[in-house]
């Protein structure tokens, strides 16, 4: 069993503070793990950061920002199988890196430009997800069907605080739970959706209580810390293909950056706990376990923090050399038997 | 060649489809068990099982996305909406993903899923069990649309939408479940999309009409005393223009006939289709016959709600007269 710290009430911890919280550990991941886990939140971060700068320079389009989120991704995904399936809102918009895709794909979504497009099955990520909430329906379906037909896989879903507001996700879960779907319902709640704060999303105590209406397990987890995101969801996952149904994962963590590119949250936000949630962020929280454990070295992170920047670099000179799309790419793809008058109009 | 309903004819066509691909399953509220409100999924539980034959929480855009899902997992999903007016929680899931889901993967993934409800008026019903919702469903992009208005019909269309690697939405006349009784071939019966029937041959004007509205322009031409050509269009999209062009190029005189609302319906789009294609061919402007822009009314006056065939007969001689 997995070494699991507590903290905060029932919030699963596994990182100390190198302080008063002692260090916990996962079973089954050695270091080969965990400086793999290191190396891709370190790529998922110079995504983040990059896209904000090639915004700013008119290189990419609006961009939903995840900086601070990066555990949450890594430390689930990392506890998937290699056929599980992912199923990403904006949020998660590269998430499709930790499966192999390539940066100038993510980049060409955000680029408004139709290399955007990917196949799901490639990846097993699906299309990103820009509506709130409306794919966790899709994510119970695809583990539900992939159960009928007797297959040990499972679907996770990511969505936010402000997800849990909506029919969707009430229907979605409700149906997971009906149908024992082998499903992972993940909730980053970072405390805000768009300007909103979770406190006026709902009076329940906690999102994972909400769990429990639909009798699947709610657990709660630090959602800056990756290995007890890491372990929650392996946790999830054998349930899942144990023939146990979805789990509801809350992984808590809070925004430190605006929701996106367009977006100003000095009205709503409170700038020292920005600052004070920015010092203990998920990326340098590990950072320093792992020099606690003696893994980690000056080398390795320079090794990590290169590699990640000339992988960014590299994709967006390739996003930048695509040809523009082909105009006569509106009338394509929308139907397998498309209309005869498709294209009729002056 | 046996007589159905045209709710059988439904059924039959479930059944020979779900026979024919393992891949196709039925969901929906109390399709399972009970074989549906209106019995068009009876017996199919019994034959093929509770996986393939399921009965979901009552959740019409959970039935609709989780559908988005099975076909992910290559399942080819026939989604059952109790009525009519029950599936506009289902337009979500329709609009945001249903209709985009292949264009978003670069039509990599298509999304053979089946929407199929019974839909209009007349059959003294509660309120928002009567509605004629087809203009939601045609105007949104990536989504097809059929109408049958006969037993066989609604078992060829049907067939058709389930072989469909794109999402279809049937509308079945509830009106006509029990009333329509016809001859329906045993079997594969495969009635293809964008094929609009001539139900009755004439010279002087062109009834257009899908649905229960084809009954009622047939009993029209029969009272208004002239050569009138019926035509039921079965497939709003695609629509089959050249048939009704063909048909109007002919008559010079053309009539839509729809249940639904006035504004914006789709009888508003086929006389844009005249306006703009045959305008030369008309000696007569194109009128409508149809529903008000008011909510189905109470089933004690809903007579004045929906077009008879007095109402289309005055419109033939409007035009036969203008």
């Amino acid at each position: 069993m997995a070494q699991v710290v507590p903290a905060e009430g029932d919030v699963r911890r596994v990182i100390g503070d190198g302080e008063t919280v002692a260090d916990g550990a996962v079973d089954g991941l050695d270091e080969s793990d965990l400086l793999a886990l290191y190396r891709q939140l370190v790529l998922m971060r110079a995504y983040d950061e990059r896209s904000v700068v090639y915004h700013r320079q008119g290189r990419i389009g609006t961009y939903a920002i995840y900086w601070g989120h990066e555990a949450m991704q890594v430390g689930s995904v990392y506890a998937l199988g290699a056929d599980d399936w992912i199923f990403p809102s904006y949020r998660e918009s590269a998430i499709g890196l930790l499966r192999g895709m390539p940066p100038e794909t993510v980049l060409s979504w955000w680029r408004g430009h139709p290399a955007g497009w990917w196949d799901p099955r490639q990846y097993r990520v699906a299309s990103i997800c820009v509506p709130i909430a409306t794919h966790i329906p899709h994510a119970v379906g695809l583990a539900w069907g992939r159960k009928l037909r007797g297959e040990s896989t499972c679907a996770i879903a990511y969505f936010g605080d402000g997800a849990t507001s909506e029919g969707a996700f009430h229907e979605g879960a409700n149906f997971a739970a009906v149908m024992r779907a082998p499903a992972i319902l993940f909730c980053n709640n970072n405390g805000w959706a768009i300007s909103t704060p979770v406190s006026a999303q709902t009076r329940a105590e906690t999102l994972a209580d909400k769990a429990k209406g639909y009798g699947m397990p709610g657990v709660r987890v630090d959602g800056g810390d990756v290995l007890a995101v890491f372990e929650a969801t392996r946790e999830a996952v054998n349930r899942a293909k144990g023939g146990g149904g979805p789990t509801f994962i809350e992984a808590i963590t809070y925004r430190c950056a605006p929701h996106a590119t367009a977006d100003d949250p000095s009205s709503y936000i409170d700038p020292e706990r920005v600052e004070r949630e920015r010092a203990n962020e998920c990326l340098v929280r590990f950072e320093r376990y792992l020099r606690r454990l003696g893994v980690l070295t000056d080398g390795l992170v320079e090794e990590a923090r290169v590699e990640a920047l000339d992988t960014m670099r590299a994709g967006i000179a390739a996003a930048e050399a695509l040809p523009p799309p082909d105009p006569s790419l509106v009338f394509e793809n929308a139907y397998a038997e498309p209309p005869p008058t498709l294209g009729d109009s002056f | 060649m046996p007589v159905r309903t045209l709710v059988e004819a439904v059924n039959d066509a479930l059944r020979t489809e779900m026979e024919l691909d393992e891949n196709v399953l039925v969901l929906g509220e109390d399709v399972g068990t009970l074989g549906g409100v209106f019995r068009a999924t009876a017996g199919l539980q019994d034959r093929f099982g509770p996986d393939r034959c399921i009965d979901t929480p009552l959740a019409e855009a959970g039935i609709l996305g989780t559908a988005v899902g099975l076909a992910m997992a290559g399942w080819r999903p026939v989604c059952e909406m109790q009525y009519d007016a029950f599936s506009y929680p289902c337009l979500d899931q329709l609009i945001c993903h249903v209709g985009r889901y292949r264009w978003r993967t670069a039509g990599a993934m298509d999304f053979p899923i089946t929407i199929r409800m019974p839909y209009g008026g007349g059959v003294r019903a509660p309120e928002l069990h009567e509605d004629s919702p087809e203009t939601y469903y045609v105007h949104t992009p990536g989504i097809k649309v059929a109408v049958p208005s006969t037993p066989a019909d609604a078992k060829g269309l049907l067939a058709a939408a389930i072989r469909s690697p794109d999402p279809v939405v049937v509308l079945e006349p509830k009106l006509l479940y029990r009333t329509a009784r016809d001859e329906v071939p045993d079997g594969e019966h495969v009635v293809p999309l964008g094929e609009a029937r001539l139900a009755q041959e004439g010279a002087d004007v062109t009834l257009i009409a899908w649905g229960s509205m084809v009954n009622v322009a047939l009993g029209a031409a029969g009272e208004a005393g002239a050569d009138v050509e019926v035509l039921d269009i079965r497939s709003l999209k695609p629509l089959d223009e050249e048939t009704i062009l063909a048909s109007v190029r002919k008559t010079g005189r053309a009539i839509v006939v729809q249940e639904a609302p006035r504004v914006a319906g789709f009888g508003a789009e086929v006389a844009a289709l005249l306006a703009e294609k045959a305008i030369l061919d008309l000696q007569a402007p194109v009128v409508r016959v149809t529903g008000y822009d008011v909510p189905f009314p109470y089933w004690t006056i809903e007579d004045e709600y929906m077009p008879t065939p007095a109402r289309v007969a005055a419109a033939i001689r409007h035009v036969l007269e203008f």
